[in-house]
């Protein structure tokens, strides 16, 4: 797949300048993307990060030709998505949220004249939809209306088609939305392999925290349009959120003399008190507590309980942006990793 | 040129598959122009205005420019169902040629409509119906093009509508009737009203439905042949240039 016309960023798998789209809603204007710089090498692994709305899918159907940017450039596979969008289309695979097989169709053949409409061979094309179906377990339903398969089966089936033309480049619009544990988990084992065995560059959208933080060598958080974040997730959470530790004390009185000498101590660490607690938000916080303890103990505070609970990329994005990730309960319950944000605190206390 | 050959026949082969795997589900779509002609057409005998052959004689060709009418503006309704699924999604994220989009599935529901008008005619065959093959195979050939073009407009319609099933339904549905009875396929329009004539006279499909009967009846008269002609190659370019534009204004 050597492109044929050579940019000066040639090199990048995705470059985009000042890519902006704006949509007409009525009388009002809304800037979905504003003005998105992104550049993404071959072989790299991309998670887009952010709520609901924050531009995440847009960019991802600019970068697939599906919408024209409003104004601004994306180089995608080395061609522009404007200028040479079937070039582009060429080189990539896209797989959207919806079910990109026909609900009237079977599998099967859906997978074949998939692949086929990307120049393959009718016989490439069936010996890898068979190679997919194996290995996607599809094998007892490829040969189904697929109308009759289950929600499940729909998904890993757009997977299949996704990556029937083997593509350099491979997009992802929310990839596990419907699909059990165990399937997200095929899901990455494959995505994984693909990369191993083609090197290819995945970029994917999600807004499962662990999905971006196991898989994802890099995270790029969006918000507004905007690029907040791009690190990996180890480097985010260290740099964006710190570790929290959270004390039980055996007064309020005792938890506000606790909060100024940690806070007198370090001067760099979040503190609040609710209550009997005191949270403190800081980096190393692990190493930070027997210190933290030893000097507590020595003024006369009994500590009750301790704990130490390392940040999730929700906290990176709630310290970022003020929004949580996940829509409509900014703040009002825990995380599914088990880390309780300093909102929740507030209600709870 | 090559690339927009092979992507048609893909689209086309992709969208004929169904059919072909489902036989059965167009065999009763394809019952419907019969009851018109065991129930409607003997209604024709005491009609005049049918020319000086049997009623069946005109009224076959109408028919089959009708059931082509029907199929063919319904085109869109298979890519309403694919634009909510999300398959149309993933078809124009493929390299296959945007026109080639259009015509192959505009050019799939010819297929139903010859298999339908040979299942007419061979039912008719043995009553008071003259079978003319030279004559019937250009009518289908003037057919197929119209079918195309209709089958864009239907297309571009879809992709208006937004794959809201009700607007499509609604405008199709106030569309069809008017062109089918001003084109004079159930209905002779020579006996009707001065202003009917005239609206008659402005819509494509009549010239169509001429040209049809005169074919079907062996007749090549080089005047309605030219206008029939001139009216299906019309409605065609129409078609793939409005399906074509909405198809790039939907980005």
């Amino acid at each position: 797949m050597v492109p044929s016309v050579v940019l000066m960023n040639s090199t990048s798998m995705i470059h985009t300048q000042e890519l902006t789209k704006q949509f007409t809603v009525g009388k009002r204007t809304v800037e979905a993307v504003r003005g998105l710089d992104l550049t993404v090498e071959a072989g790299e692994l991309v998670a887009l990060l952010g709520p609901n709305g924050a531009g995440k899918s847009t960019t991802l159907r600019m970068l697939t030709t599906l919408i024209a940017p409003t104004s601004g450039q994306a180089f995608v596979a080395g061609h522009d998505v404007t200028g040479d969008p079937r070039e582009v289309r060429r080189r990539i695979g896209y797989i959207g949220q919806g079910n990109g097989a026909g609900h009237q169709q079977r599998g099967r053949d859906e997978l074949v004249s998939h692949g086929r409409a990307y120049g393959m061979s009718r016989r490439d094309a069936r010996e890898r939809a068979a190679e997919l179906v194996a290995s996607l377990d599809l094998s007892e339903v490829a040969d189904r209306k697929v109308s009759t398969l289950s929600g499940g089966q729909r998904r890993r089936l757009d997977v299949a088609m996704g990556l029937i033309h083997a593509p350099g480049l491979l997009f992802l619009d929310e990839p596990s939305t419907g699909l059990d544990p165990q399937n997200r988990a095929n899901l990455q084992q494959h995505l994984v392999a693909l990369r191993e065995r083609y090197g290819t560059t995945v970029v994917l959208t999600t807004h499962y925290l662990d999905e971006a933080d196991s898989l994802a060598e890099r995270v790029v958080g969006i918000d507004h349009g905007r690029v907040v974040a791009d690190d990996t997730p180890a480097r985010l959470k260290a740099n964006h959120a710190g570790d929290r530790v959270a004390l039980v004390v055996d007064t309020p009185g005792d938890a506000d003399r606790s909060a100024a000498r940690i806070g007198a101590a370090h001067p760099d660490a979040q503190v609040d008190v609710h209550g009997n607690r005191v949270n403190v938000r800081v980096a190393g916080g692990t190493f930070l507590l027997p210190r933290l303890l030893r000097d507590l103990d020595s003024a006369g505070v009994t500590v009750r309980s301790a704990e130490v609970s390392r940040p999730t990329l929700d906290d990176v994005f709630l310290n970022l942006t003020g929004r949580s990730l996940r829509e409509g309960r900014a703040g009002t319950e825990s995380s599914p990793l088990g880390v309780t944000t300093v909102h929740d605190l507030e209600v709870s206390a | 040129m090559n690339t927009m050959i092979r992507d048609t026949n893909l689209v086309f082969a992709r969208e004929l598959r169904p059919v072909l795997r489902e036989p059965f589900s167009v065999v009763f779509s394809m019952i419907q122009p019969l009851f018109f002609l065991a129930l409607f057409a003997p209604l024709l005998s005491s009609v005049s205005g049918l020319g000086a052959s049997s009623s069946l004689q005109w009224f076959v060709p109408g028919i089959v420019v009708m059931s082509c009418l029907f199929g063919a503006s319904m085109t869109g309704s298979n890519l309403l169902m694919e634009m909510q699924t999300g398959s149309h999604e993933r078809s124009l994220v493929t390299p296959l040629s945007r026109p080639a989009l259009l015509v192959g599935r505009a050019l799939k529901e010819i297929v139903p409509v010859v298999v339908q008008a040979v299942i007419v005619v061979a039912v008719v065959v043995p009553f008071d119906f003259e079978l003319h093959v030279l004559g019937t195979l250009v009518g289908l050939v003037i057919l197929g093009v119209f079918c195309v073009g209709l089958g864009s407009l239907s297309y571009a319609l879809a992709l208006a509508a937004k794959g809201q099933d009700w607007i499509f339904w609604t405008v199709q549905q106030t569309l069809l009737f008017p062109l089918l009875l001003l084109a004079g396929m159930l209905l002779p329009i020579d006996g009707g009203p001065g202003w009917l004539q005239t609206m008659s006279q402005l819509n494509p499909l009549t010239y169509i439905v001429d040209a049809e009967r005169a074919l079907f009846a062996g007749t090549f008269d080089a005047g309605l042949l030219a206008a029939g002609s001139a009216a299906a190659v019309l409605v065609c370019a129409l078609g793939v240039w409005v399906g074509a534009r909405s198809m790039r204004a939907a980005d």
